[in-house]
């Protein structure tokens, strides 16, 4: 397994469950903003896991990978979760049916994308459109907003970092 | 696993910010191998460096597909259904499409002095940035071939559909050359496409003069926006379209088709432009039943379901052929 064939499975398969992961976090563990370190944490793992073997049923592994890293915190601290252990079948996530968030994932991928981009702050929306969109580059976009090339450069990383956010569904919270 | 034992992790956020400081630098033009020497051993510290890394940087190499969707700032709630071009667009100007004769696909590169070739298999779309700031798309199945002198840029459709978003120079001249059909933009953004023996252009914003270097043509004619020329045999004709047909003929640019009332059986010569497995309409009578609204180009079997269930055809599979009929 490749490092470039990992990344590329995590972007089929990992990355579009991220909506569904935080909210199964979110739901049982008492502390909802402790959320994204333990979404973080379940990717580490999976990565762990991954490089050594492929999960055959990826969707089932990475819930599972979750619900383990729930319990193995419970242990190791004295956090009592509101409740320690989803009801996987009630999420439907026994059996490896055809992954409903990748198929509405590559349908609304678009319009994620476009909704992302528009709930950026304007003038960071601005910057990352015409280096994305247009292919400018930074001295340019600097010279056309009347910007100093490090201010596009940070207003790139937060964009960045709020397309991910935004695209893959783990946001709802994130931002203050 | 060994997560377990581990002291919490840094949290996430931080690590996240990091990772976006990183796919900022190496998204500049000046990255070198030493920037990735570093970037690497910053990876290599933590899975959950990696992980941070990987994920940012998917989103950012997915939200390439916008292109063309965007609207204009402010103005996103009303923009919501039309897709249609972007002010960002206006600044370098037109758009133009064209289409021909059949040629042969080669995927060398650089063949010759100066001159480099593209091409792109059936269903492949590829976007080359040219080193004068013009941008060229290939649609799918399409070869060409690009020479870049001091006086001018010339472009030779071999075969296909290409996008072309064209930073003017007035001392540098760029044309496409489709057959014995010559593009030249005076400012302009165009598509170009060439098959058979058929030609088309189409020109969305800004102005190209079309002419024919071996004198085909009596005149050369400037188009305008809206203007699409279609030439067939010896049929040559031009219309003008409204801007969301032209909108709707680039949605190759975003991986769609977009079908307003075509009969199945251009649908289905649409979709094979894109994809090996092939579409057949067995009869006449299921060929002249229309369909309209957006396909994923890659995608025959949604788009077969869709016709099964909405226009009550019969659909069968024979190896990798589909095939519709009444």
């Amino acid at each position: 397994m490749t490092t470039s064939a990992l990344e590329a499975w995590f972007m089929r398969e990992v990355w579009p469950l991220e909506a569904t992961l935080m909210q199964y976090l979110r739901q049982n563990w008492r502390d909802a903003s402790a959320a994204e370190d333990l979404l973080h944490d379940v990717y580490v793992r999976v990565y762990e896991a991954a490089r050594e073997r492929l999960p055959e049923h990826p969707k089932a592994f990475v819930f599972t990978t979750a619900r383990n890293l729930l319990i193995s915190r419970v242990r190791h601290s004295n956090v009592v979760p509101i409740e320690v252990v989803a009801d996987f079948e009630a999420m439907g996530l026994a059996a490896e049916t055809p992954n409903p968030e990748q198929t509405i994932a590559a349908r609304d991928e678009l319009r994620r994308l476009q909704e992302a981009i528009d709930r950026l702050p304007p003038q960071c929306r601005k910057v990352v459109m015409m280096r994305r969109i247009d292919g400018l580059s930074r001295a340019e976009i600097a010279l056309r907003l009347g910007l100093s090339e490090h201010t596009v450069a940070s207003y790139l990383k937060n964009g960045m970092n709020a397309l991910a956010d935004r695209l893959y569904g783990g946001a709802q919270g994130m931002e203050s | 696993m060994s997560a377990e034992n581990l002291p919490d992790p840094p949290a996430a956020r931080a690590i996240k910010d990091r990772a976006a400081d990183w796919l900022e630098r190496a998204d500049r033009s000046g990255w070198s191998a030493e920037d990735e020497t570093q970037l690497e051993q910053w990876l290599s510290e933590s899975p959950a460096h990696r992980m941070a890394y990987w994920r940012v940087k998917s989103a950012w190499d997915r939200a390439q597909r916008l292109h063309v969707l965007r609207a204009p700032a402010g103005d996103a709630a009303k923009e919501e259904r039309v897709p249609r071009f972007p002010p960002i667009f206006a600044r370098t100007a037109a758009v133009l499409a064209l289409l021909a004769a059949a040629g042969t696909a080669t995927l060398s590169f650089t063949s010759g002095p100066h001159e480099t070739s593209y091409a792109t298999g059936v269903g492949g779309r590829e976007v080359v940035a040219l080193s004068d700031g013009s941008k060229i798309e290939l649609n799918t199945n399409t070869s060409l071939r690009v020479r870049l002198s001091k006086h001018e840029r010339s472009i030779i459709l071999e075969r296909g559909e290409a996008f072309f978003q064209v930073k003017h120079d007035a001392s540098r001249p760029f044309t496409v050359l489709a057959g014995n059909r010559r593009v030249t933009d005076i400012g302009t953004k165009f598509f170009v496409r060439r098959y058979e023996r058929r030609f088309e252009v189409a020109l969305v914003e800004g102005s190209a003069r079309l002419d024919a270097p071996d004198g085909t043509l009596a005149h050369p004619v400037v188009l305008s926006p809206g203007d699409v020329v279609k030439e067939k045999g010896r049929s040559f004709v031009i219309e003008r379209k409204p801007e969301t047909t032209l909108v709707n003929e680039l949605g190759w640019r975003r991986g769609v088709i977009v079908f307003t009332h075509a009969t199945l059986a251009e649908a289905a010569a649409e979709f094979n432009r894109y994809n090996t497995a092939k579409i057949r309409i067995a009869d006449p009578k299921a060929a002249r039943l229309t369909i309209g609204g957006t396909f994923e180009a890659d995608n025959v079997d949604a788009f077969a379901h869709l016709v099964r269930n909405l226009l009550g055809v019969k659909v069968e599979r024979h190896g990798d052929e589909t095939v519709i009929s009444e």
